[in-house]
């Protein structure tokens, strides 16, 4: 059901991806709808709203083609769709900031953007941050720092804290606090996600500057 | 979330038909079926929440190439309504001449949530009122008429002290509509005829006997763009909420000051989290206008701003906490160096 044939997170047959493909097979009779993305505004509304629509989502720099209903997040395309259960479900209203993705390069709340209208933009989770076996600056970070307790919400505080970094907003532990504000931690780990982000930046504006 | 189907305006032309297709023209238009969908941020929200059940969703986003610059030439501002809040926030010539306006997009909500919300969404936000989120209350004024108002003698801490009335106190949630208001903004709303331009101080509308009907826009019309005539580079956001960010207002001040050898010549104040609607306050700025400014001035044209607050059991504190968040923002407006 998708082509994500580089991504080592769904090749594996765990539990998991095991339930996502016995759902597939149990969806796999139900015929779909013509496909409402694209289509020009003025075409009536389809008589059966619910029913599934093909989209295309590019995750992670791999092409994702699901099959969902037209209500589904791109939360919840990620994790329960593509098997991407790195971004977390906290509060699924935009309050808490564990669902955080970047689109396009900017972080944006996943749990509050309809799939169908991430179409055609380059989605990054925290699968996406390590390169080549090695974790990205912020993830070791997180580790050396000490910052975080249960974890849950940590997915979310990673990838919103490298978009801290990237929009020029980690040059205080004020601005830090301010601009990470976004991403609840109920274990309160505060002081030490604020150290992590300081111990990545250089890191990552230098590379950032070497584009 | 009930199920809807989910189309792509691919031009104004087709968003503004598509919106205006089956909507009669009496229907509030915050409850009709099909409802433009920009940033999402309020609007999913409230489908997940089934408050908001549209049929259809009419994907503006493609529109922002056209409807999103920030155009601060020739003396004066224009915001594209697709406009994000956190790139109008981060503007250069908008923190230089119009810091109320940097500021009251900057501390509203979270980065995540201003890199999504679009600023005509954002001055569309609905409010944050416990009884009209939680369809488990079945008195709301403004989720289904005629049912009354739990708020009234509920839990109404957060609730508004001006433009209420017996049917809702809701309080309106934004932040940059204040600014709006303040610097006496026009919106621009694009409809099936055309363009149509008026002053942003007649979008909102006070709840009074239909607090279901929010705004004056009709089926089919959008927000395409703001004016703002003139600078402002002398103007603050002063924002006080229960924790230091990611908070909306228990009161806050949007001003504005023309200071020359000490004497206000033209004021502008507007208020929010304290009113159902964003708040111009007219009396605050008629005292302020020709006098010089100390602080026995600013106090009076605090006080002034709330003289007509009702408040309900457990909001008297906004009307103290606000005349002090007026007088601080003319303060330190009027220390501001420009």
């Amino acid at each position: 059901m998708t082509d994500n044939t580089d991504s080592p997170t769904t090749s594996e047959f765990d539990r998991r991806s095991f339930i996502l493909m016995a759902g597939a097979a149990g969806t796999a009779m139900v015929p779909l709808t013509a496909r409402a993305a694209g289509t020009p505004a003025e075409a009536a509304a389809a008589p059966d709203a619910s029913a599934p629509v093909n989209v295309t989502l590019r995750v992670n720099g791999a092409s994702q083609s699901i099959s969902i209903d037209p209500r589904t997040t791109l939360l919840d395309a990620l994790r329960e769709h593509i098997g991407l259960t790195g971004s977390k479900k906290g509060c699924d209203h935009g309050q808490c900031g564990a669902c955080t993705v970047l689109i396009d390069g900017r972080r944006v709340v996943s749990c509050l953007t309809l799939a169908l209208a991430a179409e055609g933009q380059q989605i990054l989770t925290i699968e996406g941050l390590a390169k080549n076996g090695k974790l990205h600056p912020m993830q070791q970070a997180f580790i050396d720092q000490d910052a975080f307790q249960c974890g849950y919400c940590t997915p979310g505080q990673i990838v919103s804290a490298v978009a801290c970094v990237t929009e020029g907003h980690a040059n205080s532990d004020d601005n830090i606090r301010e601009y990470m504000s976004g991403n609840i931690c109920r274990c309160a780990a505060y002081p030490n996600i604020v150290a992590a982000v300081k111990q990545a930046a250089p890191a990552i504006l230098s590379d950032q500057q070497k584009g | 979330m009930r199920p809807f189907a989910y189309q792509r305006a691919t031009d104004p032309s087709s968003a503004v038909q598509a919106l205006a297709a089956a909507a009669p023209a009496n229907d509030p238009l915050t409850v009709a079926a099909i409802q433009p969908l920009a940033g999402g941020t309020t609007l999913v929200d409230l489908m997940k929440l089934d408050v908001m059940r549209p049929s259809t969703l009419v994907d503006i986003n493609p529109l922002a190439g056209m409807w999103s610059a920030i155009d601060a030439g020739g003396g004066n501002l224009r915001l594209g309504a697709l406009a994000r809040m956190s790139d109008v926030a981060a503007n250069p010539d908008v923190q230089r001449n119009y810091p109320v306006v940097a500021d009251s997009l900057k501390l509203a909500a979270s980065p995540q949530l201003r890199n999504m919300a679009t600023l005509g969404g954002n001055v569309l936000q609905r409010t944050r009122c416990t009884y009209f989120r939680d369809v488990s209350f079945s008195n709301c004024n403004k989720r289904i008429p005629g049912s009354g108002c739990a708020a009234l003698d509920g839990a109404n801490r957060s609730h508004a002290v001006l433009g209420t009335s017996e049917q809702c106190i809701a309080t309106y949630p934004g932040d940059f509509a204040q600014a709006l208001i303040a610097l006496d903004a026009a919106v621009e709303i694009t409809g099936k005829s055309g363009v149509r331009s008026l002053p942003f101080d007649q979008l909102h509308k006070q709840p009074g006997n239909s607090p279901q009907i929010e705004t004056i826009l009709a089926p089919g019309e959008l927000i395409s763009a703001f004016r703002i005539p003139g600078q402002w580079p002398r103007s603050v956001y002063l924002k006080a909420r229960d924790r230091q960010s990611y908070e909306f207002a228990l009161a806050s001040a949007a001003v504005a000051l023309d200071v020359q050898d000490g004497i206000v010549r033209d004021a502008r104040v507007a208020l929010g989290g304290v009113a159902t609607v964003p708040w111009r306050a007219r009396e605050a700025e008629a005292l302020l206008k020709g006098r010089k400014f100390d602080e026995n001035l600013a106090s009076r044209a605090a006080e002034a701003a709330f003289a007509g607050g009702k408040p309900r059991r457990h909001n008297a504190f906004k009307i103290a906490l606000g005349q002090r968040v007026v007088a601080r923002a003319l303060h330190q407006a009027a220390a501001m160096e420009v």
